[in-house]
């Protein structure tokens, strides 16, 4: 779907990052006790009981604003070869689709990336592990068969 | 709650949100075109994505094993940890739908949030899509249960 561009391997910097996305889930659990997955961050923002709602509110706040402080103050170098700026597909129908599909997934199967796989993994969960194998396996075919067999 | 909590509450909450983002950031999860090409095993493959779940699993893996012993969260009363081990149908059909959409649009929830403030018209169509989806499911699973 996204036009295929070249990336270049980056074991170091992907490396730093997933310890700072684990140290996050970390502060999450000892602060606030809750899982951070952010799909479930996200749902609770919106239908989560009232003393539960400002933390996840303001969570998704800080992610929203990490890009941001990156640039406030000119740390943009930190992602640059990995992630900033992103390409971004304007296929809007395939976006949508995309959406769609990750936001029913993600609720239907009680967890993303982050819940299922940093939390979950991490508690040694054996549903969690189940989810990450079963979507890990759905996105390896998925960009398998676009970019390969169609 | 007091209005000191409350901004306690909120300076952490959007500290750990921010640290999440910035791990995103630099470690590539927030560029769909690297999320793709990890996915591609059969083509344009970089492995770099598989360091990023590494790193993070190591510091869950042994935090929160050190977190167990505490009684109760800092900042909110009690722990709410999910506590189902059986493995049903609607986990593994979730499952399914997240992969088949993350393999086409290259976003999961977290980079979806990140990527917002580019106001990339891509990114913008996804995350409503996905906050639909959400709403559609959360309804769906309240009546399956």
């Amino acid at each position: 779907m996204e036009p295929i561009v070249a990336t270049e391997f980056t074991p170091l910097a992907s490396l730093l990052g997933g310890v700072l996305i684990g140290l996050s889930a970390l502060a999450v659990l000892i602060f606030f006790g809750r899982i951070a997955g952010i799909s479930g961050i996200t749902t609770g923002a919106f239908t989560g009981a009232s003393g539960d709602r400002l933390w996840r509110v303001v969570f998704i706040a800080g992610l929203v604003s990490a890009p941001l402080i990156l640039i406030l103050f000119n740390m943009e170098f930190l992602g640059e070869g990995t992630s900033y700026p992103a390409i971004i597909s304007d296929n809007y129908l395939g976006m949508a689709f995309a959406g769609l599909c990750v936001g029913v997934g993600t609720v239907l199967g009680s967890g993303c990336t982050s819940g299922h796989g940093v939390c979950g993994l991490g508690r040694l969960s054996a549903r969690s592990l189940v989810a990450v194998i079963t979507f890990m396996a759905t996105a390896v075919l998925t960009v398998t068969v676009i970019r390969h067999v169609l | 709650m007091s209005f000191k909590n409350t901004f306690v509450i909120g300076l952490v909450a959007w500290l750990s949100g921010l640290l999440f983002g910035v791990g995103l950031i630099i470690s590539g999860m927030a560029n769909p075109a690297k999320v793709l090409n990890f996915l591609d095993i059969f083509g344009h493959w970089d492995p770099s994505l598989a360091f990023v779940m590494g790193g993070a699993v190591v510091v869950t893996l042994v935090g929160f094993k050190l977190v167990s012993k505490q009684a109760n969260p800092v900042l909110l009363p009690s722990f709410q940890l999910p506590t189902r081990q059986d493995i049903d149908k609607p986990l593994i059909i979730g499952a399914v739908f997240f992969g088949l959409g993350w393999g086409v649009g290259g976003y999961c929830p977290g980079p979806a949030w990140t990527a917002l403030s580019a106001f990339a018209p891509g990114t913008l169509v996804f995350l409503v899509a996905m906050l639909i989806g959400m709403s559609l499911a959360t309804g769906f699973k309240k009546r399956l249960t």
